[in-house]
């Protein structure tokens, strides 16, 4: 389950994701109609149907913790049920976590981006390293256990040094998972506009190769491109979007998949509101792939995870870049880097599954 | 017609510096076209005409003044139809010589008027805009009385803008410009002066009658051609197309003959009777030959057929285009094409694109090599991939041009600089008045072609011309350089250059195409060579990150439509081996402008 919560105190300029910062006012009423369209999805669910929540945004913290908490209280969690949120590390309070926790939230993901002052400067974050230490503690004093941090490289003037210590701060942390993010530009951004500042690819496949050095040396192994955790600490709804499982999303601009269908819902929260409180059409768009094109997306997916694909559908002009185990390709670090031109290049096995 | 009544002429200018204005106020001040009829640039036809300010096919056209006939042969005003230009020379007696009042006479005007004095033609000089501020009558009056011996007295002051002694111009024509002279008992001799092709009416020539008469419905031949036709229609452009029954000695007008491609009647060809056909044709028929080579392909492979199609089309109008079949690794099928000049490369590209539609890449121009074999024998080579084996040349005859540079005199050594760095030798130096000066070379054609008029334009603000004749071969140090891509090469960048300059081209290309070509899945080394050795090398880094980093909500869709377009992208690109190259690396390295 995907929760979308699309405000934010102060866009990232980099962010082309579906997100607000001058819509505070439409809070209330955006967390009544999740409220109302979560009840109408779960009514009549049988308990434990929901493995994995996923609290993202946006910032989700923005809203009050107490609305949040009826939210995810209203959905039929299964015994050990994963519950993330995503939290900006100026909002994080002992309070405001023990309030999610009390409504089942067990992990906080955390938007550090970097332990750097003029780097998160850069990226027009608001918010200190001093900040994260103090909301890692507030996420902990409430009895969360399980943290993600979340870390982008590639910002305009981080040197190699200033990622060094991004990581060696964030590690300091003792997180039990990471998710350290090439910084991306998104067409459509302030960022984009402005090719000064835009990240270049060697010195943000340098940093990948840091980060990955560091993390695994620190006990947190890569399970995907992006993600670093502890044993047993991976992020389940992470997992799902990679293994092509079904998920459902609720709020604006949240996708779905469910019996190989794929739909996602009206882009900004005023025509989320006006669709469930005026009973209009939710859904946005949707796509239903065919055999051939499903099989191939779920290789281009499976081959993110360290638990890689069929080495045969790994074309000999790409094999370089992966280590080939027991009938499984799986991408090396370099391939890692490389996911896109090995993606674009598997080759399905003709009927069956894999 | 009465011979004594007929005046024949031509108007010489350099571009600017108002041909097509004065011929649309003669038109107007002969009364030939009413002011309500009047369009702009009338004589000029063809769009891409009237767009550069250009005229580039001859036309003709008959005004009445004060009880004479008048023909006006409009000649084109570009060296690169020099020949074209001799032919239309051939049918007048006089010349109008338009220089712009506040600029003087540029290089290929005089050139021109060598021409007509060489064929003892009448020259009246006028000088043009003299409402100009700007305007120096008296300067270049002078200027004139140097350089063509015409006493500035005798040179008239116009005004084509405003009408200001059209009249007194119209006067000097009939006055100074001799009637012509023919006999109407002698066999036909007409002279064609230039052909184009209609899609209703086939062929169309413009003729001047030397001798004899030439009536619609007589069996005529073309004498170098040699073909039979019927002429179905003879007439004169007044202007509009008007028939008569029939042109005597010293009239000028137009002959339709169904005939279906202008090869058959090119310009210089001479028409006689079947009847009684005249014994010799008229002096000075020359074959049309391409000076300037060039491959053309199509951006999408698919256009081929259109391409060929297209040009067949243009060769029919345009007997001076050759082009035969091409195939190129890196290009894929195209066609090599021969011009008479870069401005005729650069129109009939421009026609191709603009008129049928296409998309084309163009490879470097190239020109027409001799290469003497170690066996002996002589191999014409206009194209770089088709060079022999180094091993097999005993050595290559490059073709020369002498050019004339006309220049204000304060850019001389600018000028002189961009003339030796293109290997070119002086032969002469000579001042028009204190001002301004002529400077002629003997330079390799090769050195021309490539941006030599954009540089001379640059290095002087656009204020020395040029103009330029064949000045036969010359044995040269030459070499061919190749390019290759990951030890590949590349024929669409192969070139032949003098040795001196091998390094230099070699570096531009490798720099060029290290920046031009996207990173691959391994390192790429670009290298230029001579033979097999190495002149010139950069490598293309092998790519080392191209993956998405995040899943945003959920949105799986995004990212495979992402890999999908990727994907797509990928077939977009030319293989030259294992390298992918975009089709637009080969467009921008093919530029020659930087």
């Amino acid at each position: 389950m995907y929760i979308h919560i699309p405000f934010c105190s102060r866009r990232c300029d980099y962010c082309a994701f579906a997100t607000w910062d001058d819509r505070g006012e439409l809070i209330s009423s955006y967390m009544a109609a999740l409220k109302s369209q979560t009840r109408s999805h779960v009514a009549g669910w049988e308990e434990d149907r929901v493995t994995s929540v996923f609290v993202g945004g946006g910032t989700p913290s923005l809203v009050p913790a107490r609305d949040l908490a009826e939210v995810i209280s209203l959905l039929p969690l299964a015994p050990g049920a994963e519950v993330s949120v995503e939290c900006n590390p100026d909002d994080v309070t002992v309070e405001s976590m023990r309030i999610l926790a009390g409504a089942g939230v067990e992990r906080i993901s955390l938007g550090v981006q970097s332990m750097v002052d003029h780097v998160l400067v850069g990226l027009g974050r608001s918010h200190t390293p001093e900040n994260v230490a103090s909301a890692v503690a507030a996420v902990r004093a409430a009895g969360i256990e399980r943290l993600n941090l979340d870390l982008i490289y590639g910002g305009a003037g981080e040197t190699p040094a200033d990622w060094n210590e991004t990581l060696v701060r964030a590690l300091a942390l003792e997180p039990s998972h990471v998710s350290a993010y090439a910084l991306t530009v998104e067409a459509g951004t302030p960022l984009a506009s402005d090719p000064a500042r835009h990240p270049d690819d060697d010195d943000q496949a340098d940093k990948y190769v840091m980060a990955d050095e560091m993390l695994t040396g620190a006990g947190l192994a890569n399970y995907e491109v992006s993600n670093w955790a502890r044993p047993g600490e991976q992020c389940r709804h992470n997992l799902l979007y990679w293994v092509q499982g079904e998920y459902l999303g609720l709020g604006c601009a949240a996708h779905s998949h469910i019996d190989g269908r794929r739909f996602w819902s009206v882009r900004t929260p005023e025509r989320f509101i006006a669709a469930v409180t005026e009973g209009g059409e939710l859904e946005a768009g949707s796509e239903t792939l065919d055999e051939e094109a499903r099989e191939l997306e779920r290789l281009q997916l499976a081959l993110r995870l360290a638990t890689g694909v069929p080495a045969e559908t790994v074309p000999v002009e790409v094999r370089h870049l992966v280590d080939v185990e027991g009938g499984r390709a799986v991408l090396t670090r370099e391939g890692r880097l490389m996911a896109n031109e090995v993606a674009v290049r598997l080759v399905p096995r003709s009927g069956g599954t894999s | 017609m009465d011979l004594d009544r007929i005046r024949n002429f031509s108007i010489i200018a350099h571009i600017d510096h108002g041909k097509s204005t004065l011929s649309d106020r003669i038109l107007e001040t002969t009364g030939a076209v009413t002011s309500r009829q009047m369009r702009a640039q009338f004589l000029d036809s063809m769009d891409l005409e009237r767009e550069r300010g250009i005229t580039i096919k001859a036309q003709n056209v008959r005004v009445p003044w004060k009880g004479h006939t008048l023909h006006l042969i409009d000649t084109p005003g570009h060296v690169d139809f020099g020949y074209e230009v001799s032919r239309s020379l051939a049918a007048c007696e006089g010349v109008v010589l338009l220089v712009d009042a506040a600029q003087g006479i540029e290089a290929q005007t005089l050139a021109n008027c060598y021409l007509a004095l060489e064929n003892d033609l009448e020259i009246v000089a006028v000088l043009n805009k003299i409402d100009l501020p700007a305007a120096q009558p008296e300067l270049y009056a002078s200027e004139i009385e140097n350089v063509l011996g015409i006493p500035a007295e005798d040179v008239l002051r116009i005004s084509a803008k405003t009408g200001e002694g059209v009249d007194q111009l119209l006067d000097a024509i009939v006055e100074r410009i001799p009637a012509p002279v023919g006999d109407a008992g002698e066999p036909l001799r007409a002279l064609i002066f230039d052909s184009h092709f209609d899609q209703y009416r086939g062929v169309i020539s413009s003729v001047r009658v030397m001798d004899g008469t030439l009536r619609a419905g007589e069996k005529i031949r073309f004498m170098h051609a040699d073909v039979t036709h019927e002429a179905e229609e003879v007439g004169v452009r007044a202007p509009e197309p008007t028939p008569v029954p029939e042109l005597g000695p010293g009239e000028v007008g137009y002959l339709v003959a169904g005939i279906k491609d202008v090869a058959e009647a090119k310009s210089g060809d001479t028409v006689t009777t079947v009847a009684h056909p005249a014994d010799q044709p008229l002096t000075g028929y020359q074959e049309p030959k391409p000076m300037v080579f060039c491959g053309l392909y199509p951006v999408d492979g698919d256009e081929y057929p259109e391409l060929r199609e297209s040009l067949e089309k243009l060769k029919l109008n345009d007997a001076s285009i050759t082009f035969e079949p091409e195939t190129s690794g890196a290009l894929g099928f195209g066609f090599r094409c021969g011009f008479l000049g870069l401005l005729h490369m650069e129109i009939v590209r421009e026609r191709l694109e603009r008129e049928f539609g296409l998309s084309l890449i163009a490879t470097a121009p190239s020109v027409s090599y001799k290469v003497g074999t170690t066996a002996g024998e002589t191999v014409e080579v206009h194209n770089p991939s088709e060079l022999p084996d180094p091993a097999e040349i005993d050595h290559i005859e490059e073709p020369l041009l002498r050019i004339n540079i006309l220049t204000p005199s304060n850019y001389t050594g600018t000028v002189m600089e961009l003339c030796q760095q293109r290997r070119g030798v002086m032969e002469k130096m000579e001042y028009l008045s204190p001002e301004r000066l002529e400077l002629t070379y003997v330079i390799p054609l090769a050195e021309v072609v490539t941006d030599f008029f954009d540089q001379l334009k640059s290095r002087t603000q656009g204020y020395a011309s040029l103009d330029y004749e064949p000045a036969g071969y010359e044995t040269s140090k030459l070499v061919k350089v190749d390019i290759l891509l990951n030890g590949q090469p590349v024929d669409a960048f192969g070139m032949i250059v003098h040795r001196d300059k091998a390094y230099d081209y070699g570096r531009r290309m490798t720099e060029k195409l290290r920046e031009l070509i996207p990173r691959q899945l391994f390192d790429v080394p670009i290298q230029a060579a001579i033979g097999g050795r190495i002149i010139a090398r950069e490598t293309v880094r092998a790519k080392r990150k191209d993956v998405l980093a995040k899943c945003y909500g959920g949105d799986i869709t995004r990212k495979r439509k992402l890999l999908e377009r990727q994907k797509q992208g990928k077939k977009r690109m030319k293989a030259i081996g294992r390298v992918e190259v975009p089709q637009e690396a080969f467009v921008s390295a093919l530029r020659l402008d930087d």
